[in-house]
């Protein structure tokens, strides 16, 4: 079942034609340009799989310097004095800065623009007065080499006056600053008489669930390193990737520069989900670094750092009230909720906290809703964005829901789904909420049409005896749902220069980004459907803002519904000038002409005379004389704009088997059914939505960063802070549906990025309720095996119930 | 993650070892055995040793054999040698069951069985092991050598009755009869990870009845024990449910259980029953 696509015209088939040699030559040409929907191998893999990559830590320049940080050793404290003298006289060390060293350097601003009311609570570079989480950045030693930084580090003394620690989100604010509390904003999102139908429903169910506080662990730390190029008067930052064009602009504002006088460039990436890319303190002290010494600065984060100063993400905790009539049908939605931001709001600002509150309805109609989220700080690491931001959260608070209506009417909780979900003939489908800016519209999609197509896949009713029997037995094994909406492809606009040179190879340059999804490859499979060449003569250029002036970069499961689509509108604007121009040295009417692999022939004479793309683009040189009246150049640009998301959706399935003595936890299966609408490359849609359930995992079984009463951080290892293994990862049967294409772009695709991810935490928990007897059990993500047994021994007293065999 | 700075010796034999070690231990100077602990913790400058005496070239300390009624393992022996069975009998395959869950592959071609005693982790299996088995420890320092029993060496968490100039030469194991029976449980979060319990258990069966039971628990409390009660209850019982569970039961009324900010010893003690138990189970099945 693993990795299959299903409906529309199936890639697999386009692949099984290929080699048939009995359709004729017209069909044999038609496969060969046919590259979208094929899973092609990835044209990034060469130098990854020889160890020829250029991570952030193989960047160096000759003379470089190095930096390392320290880091606040208290949760929240006055800073009385640093000393930094010790560290300054060791041979070696260049300068040791402190805030002081940085005064013209202001605090980190958002990454969107200004927001005043907000501004009172971006983190400064260096600690200025205060420090107010572990790991926060005191002082930055710069060095001749790595060990005497790390040595330097040591010298610095502090004495920090302990202030009281805030740790929960939901507990009394505090003050931040005089006057100022910790509560940053409350957030509102809503629309209808919520209290007006609480009042009046037959049911009201009432519900308190939380997410614990993880986030997204790459294989590759962060890592900054900055040159400053006199001679060219050029800024240069390498190793962040994701949003290379809004954090040069960042950039610019900070430092005061022009944009074009900074290059951002990014490398090979190991892994980014949302944490990785975004501008950190260390960023800005790197560039500051290289131009005021006149040396490049290198720094690579270290994996307790990565712990302690990355952006954390998730932890939430949602009061929630729905009111219900007896048919199940939800009727309205009240939430409240807490979002513990950590100890400062970083460069996306209430990003998290905001799509929260517009995305909880997921695919169901709520004919009231009110969502008000307290956004407040903590003495912790500041939280952002990780991998399916706010939906993760809201997929579990809204799928225990389900369960908990089902529970209290008998139902089975696909029935209540059934219920409520939003139809297909209801598409598209507007909400008048936000999520990331923009209005909600469901565009396209059968949520119960693939609920019905993943039970027919696991033959449910047979799978649902099968575990009835085994409980039967003794066995504590049970499955579980999640329905959800993602949304992807946040605009507005991205373009992309294609230009062919003299060999036929082509160079795309964009302004997206690569995370090392496989951006590239889908890019290059576009572009050569769309020209008529072969992929690998595809070149793509991304993430380096002195090849293009603009671009959003790889976020919110944008790149290949906005690249792509821009991609595939330059290429039909450089066949159309390759094909014009061809008839023109051709003699032949541009109709007549096709592009097959690279080279341009007449439809009724495929194997007559024909002009390569690299020879026209000959033709199309400045000084050629075939030129004509024309622009010169076998290139083109395109552009891809749009006002609306996409919103893909999915479903998943868990089946688990409880340790009902120790708490412990093993998922048996699970399958992932999701409507891609169209899939450039099915083997790399599966690749991330099975990375995506790994990471799902890992939120939903294993991954916290946990804190003492003192606010000292207790998962700072990898000892600590557990991390999913090829041992704990089932293996993942992915269904992929091309049902319904986006209506909203060229190609009808919609994102993947993070559909692996978004339904797990939600899955796993109504898994393990279904396992344990026990519904409405899991309030808490993640499920480890003491919170689990604390669970089982309250049900000692109360022997388990079986809920409506779902 | 840089270790601070160190001065690194390379002793060709066990007494240019000791020697060496004598010199430099009052200046915490360490023995670098597989370093799957030792090099983690000065990553992290949690530990600073000023001098490193690296054992692996020492040909003399790569010696597994047995002697009379016992398996020798000496100071080089990596934990993956054990994956095979090293001796005939119950013992090589005690050895061969335990060996699999400590840490991953990788680290088990590295980490050695002695550098795991001398550190002294409350949930190393071979800590358990030995403390189930009897085991001896055996220490040289530059003068002298003598030999430790196992329950007078682990004192505490990552504390041991070696002192620093002593190195530990080698392990020696209890050759067990052939007709003893093991059991071994063990429960962590991840496959590979630290034990947050175990149990190891061995009996011999003479007529259906228990003989000579060992029960020893690990990662419950501040170092690996025998539990004396739960040994009493077995001892000429049946190899029954009744008994393991009896036995269970008193292992959680007596387990002193460690408590960290994450794991409570509620939890800990409700495990010491379980992992018991099973254990008890699989050395019956
Ligand atoms: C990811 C990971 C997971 C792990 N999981 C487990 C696990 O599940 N179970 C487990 O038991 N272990 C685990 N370990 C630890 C591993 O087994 C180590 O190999 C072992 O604890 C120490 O052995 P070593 O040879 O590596 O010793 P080293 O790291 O070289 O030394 C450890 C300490 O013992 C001292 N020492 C070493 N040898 C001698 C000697 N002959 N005489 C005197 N002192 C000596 C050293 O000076 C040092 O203080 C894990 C390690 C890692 C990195």
């Amino acid at each position: 079942m693993s990795g299959e696509v299903s409906a529309g015209p199936a890639p697999q088939d386009r692949q099984r034609h290929e080699g048939g040699s009995s359709e004729g030559v017209s069909a044999l040409r038609a496969v060969a340009n046919k590259w979208i929907g094929r899973s092609v191998t990835r044209l990034e893999d060469p130098p990854l799989v020889r160890g020829r990559g250029r991570f952030a830590a193989d960047i160096s320049f000759v003379h470089q310097l190095h930096m390392r940080i320290v880091r606040a050793q208290h949760a929240h404290g006055k800073i009385a004095s640093i000393d930094t003298s010790a560290a300054r006289a060791l041979p070696g060390v260049i300068a040791v800065w402190t805030a002081a060293d940085i005064a013209e350097v202001p605090p980190i601003d958002f990454r969107e623009g200004r927001i005043p009311a907000f501004e009172p609570y971006r983190q400064p570079v260096l600690a200025t007065e205060q420090v107010r989480y572990v790991g926060e950045p005191l002082a930055a030693v710069f060095a001749e080499d790595p060990y005497l930084a790390e040595d330097a580090v040591d010298l610095v003394s502090f004495d920090i006056e302990e202030m009281p620690v805030l740790l929960a989100a939901e507990a009394e604010p505090g003050e931040f600053s005089p006057g100022r509390s910790t509560e940053v904003s409350v957030i509102r999102q809503g629309y209808g008489d919520v209290d007006a139908v609480l009042r009046s429903a037959p049911i009201v169910v009432d519900l308190e669930v939380s997410i614990g506080r993880h986030s997204g662990v790459p294989l590759e730390g962060r890592g900054a390193i900055a040159r400053y190029d006199a001679a060219r008067d050029i800024l240069e930052l390498h190793g962040a990737a994701k949003v290379p064009h809004r954090n040069r602009d960042l950039l610019a504002r900070m430092l005061k520069l022009a944009p074009s006088s900074i290059h951002v460039h990014e490398s090979h990436v190991g892994g980014g989900f949302g944490i990785r890319g975004e501008l950190y303190p260390e960023d800005f002290l790197v560039c500051v670094a290289a131009m005021r010494f006149n040396r490049p600065v290198k720094w690579i984060e270290d994996r307790r750092e990565h712990l302690i100063a990355a952006n954390h993400s998730r932890q939430q905790l949602h009061h929630l009230r729905a009111a219900v009539d007896n048919e199940g049908r939800i009727l309205a939605i009240d939430d409240r909720y807490f979002h513990d931001q950590g100890a400062y709001v970083r460069t996306h600002a209430a990003r998290v906290v905001h799509m929260t509150a517009g995305i909880l309805p997921g695919p169901y109609r709520v004919p009231a809703y009110r969502a008000v989220g307290h956004f407040r700080l903590t003495n912790k690491t500041p939280a952002a964005t990780y991998r399916a931001p706010g939906r993760y959260e809201t997929t579990f608070v809204r799928e225990r829901l389900i369960d908990a209506i089902a529970t209290r009417l008998g139902l089975e909780p696909n029935e209540v789904r059934r219920r409520n979900a939003i139809a297909a003939h209801e598409m598209p489908y507007h909400r008048p909420l936000e999520a990331l800016g923009e209005e909600i519209e469901h565009d396209s999609g059968d949520y119960v049409g693939l609920l019905d197509k993943l039970l027919a896949a696991l033959d449910w009713d047979k799978r649902k005896a099968e575990l009835a029997r085994r409980r039967a037995v003794g066995e504590a094994v049970g499955a579980g749902f999640a329905m959800f909406v993602e949304k992807s492809g946040l605009g507005p606009a991205d373009g992309v220069r294609i230009e062919v040179d003299g060999s036929g190879m082509v160079e795309l340059v964009t302004g997206g980004a690569s995370l090392g999804q496989g951006f590239e490859t889908v890019m290059a499979q576009v572009c050569a459907e769309v020209l008529g060449t072969d992929y690998r003569r595809v070149r793509v250029i991304h993430g380096q803002t002195d090849r293009i002036a603009y671009g959003i970069g790889a976020h919110a499961s944008r790149a290949t519904v906005m690249t792509a689509s821009a991609t595939h509108n330059g290429a039909v604007k450089l066949r159309a000038k390759a094909i014009e121009a061809a008839a023109a040295l051709m003699q032949a009417r541009p109709d007549a002409l096709e592009i097959v692999d690279g080279k341009v022939l007449r439809k009724a004479e495929p194997a007559g005379p024909s002009i390569s793309l690299g020879e026209l683009a000959e033709h199309l040189a400045p000084t050629s004389k075939t030129l004509g009246g024309r622009e010169p150049g076998l290139c083109a640009e395109g552009w891809f704009r749009v006002k609306h998301q996409v919103y893909p959706y999915g479903i998943h399935f868990a089946v688990v088997k409880v340790d009902r003595e120790t708490g412990g936890v093993a998922v048996e299966d699970y399958v992932i059914a999701y409507d891609i609408g169209r899939a450039i490359n099915p083997a790399l849609v599966k690749g991330q939505i099975v990375g995506g359930f790994a990471q799902g995992l890992g939120g939903a079984l294993l991954e916290e960063f946990t804190y003492n009463e003192r606010g000292d951080p207790l998962a700072t290892t990898f000892a600590d802070y557990l991390m999913p293994t090829t041992r704990e990862i089932p293996e993942v049967h992915v269904i992929l549906r091309e049902d319904f294409t986006s209506p909203l772009n060229p190609l009808g695709i919609k994102g993947a990025g993070e559909s692996g991810i978004t339904g797990v935490g939600a899955a796993i928990a109504s898994a393990i309720d279904d396992a344990i007897g026990m519904p409405g059990a899991v309030t808490q993500l993640p499920v480890t095996p003491q919170r689990l047994k604390e669970i089982l021994n309250r049900s000692v007293s109360s022997p388990p119930r079986s809920r409506a065999a779902s | 993650m840089k270790p601070a700075r160190f001065r690194y010796h390379a002793p060709k034999t066990i007494e240019e070892a000791v020697d060496t070690l004598a010199e430099v231990a009052g200046e915490d100077g360490r023995v670098l055995a597989g370093g799957q602990s030792l090099v983690p913790i000065m990553a992290f400058r949690l530990a600073r040793p000023a001098h490193l005496v690296d054992i692996n070239g020492v040909e003399g300390l790569r010696r597994l054999s047995v002697e009379g009624e016992r398996l020798c393992i000496g100071a080089c022996v990596r934990h993956a040698a054990f994956h095979t069975p090293v001796v005939d009998g119950p013992l090589g395959r005690l050895l061969a069951t335990v060996v699999r869950h400590i840490a991953h592959y990788p680290i088990r071609t590295r980490g050695t069985f002695c550098g795991s005693i001398a550190h002294a982790d409350p949930s190393a299996e071979w800590c358990l092991v030995a403390t189930a088995l009897g085991a001896e420890m055996v220490a040289r320092r530059a003068a002298s050598t003598r030999t430790i029993p196992a329950q007078d060496f682990f004192r505490g968490i990552m504390t041991t009755a070696l002192e620093e100039d002593e190195l530990l030469i080698e392990v020696r194991l209890p050759i067990l009869p052939a007709d003893t029976r093991f059991g071994f449980y063990e429960f962590n979060r991840r496959a590979g990870d630290f034990a947050l319990g175990m149990a190891l258990v061995a009996f011999r069966l003479q007529g259906g009845v228990i003989r000579e039971p060992r029960v020893a628990l690990g990662g419950i409390e501040s170092q690996p024990r025998r539990i004396a009660e739960a040994e009493q209850l077995l001892a000429g019982r049946a190899a029954e449910r009744a008994a393991f569970e009896a036995a269970a039961a008193a292992v959680a009324s007596v387990v002193d259980p460690l408590e960290d900010a994450v794991t409570s010893a509620t939890y800990r003690r409700d495990l010491s029953v379980t992992v018991t138990r099973r254990a008890l189970e699989r050395a019956a099945a």
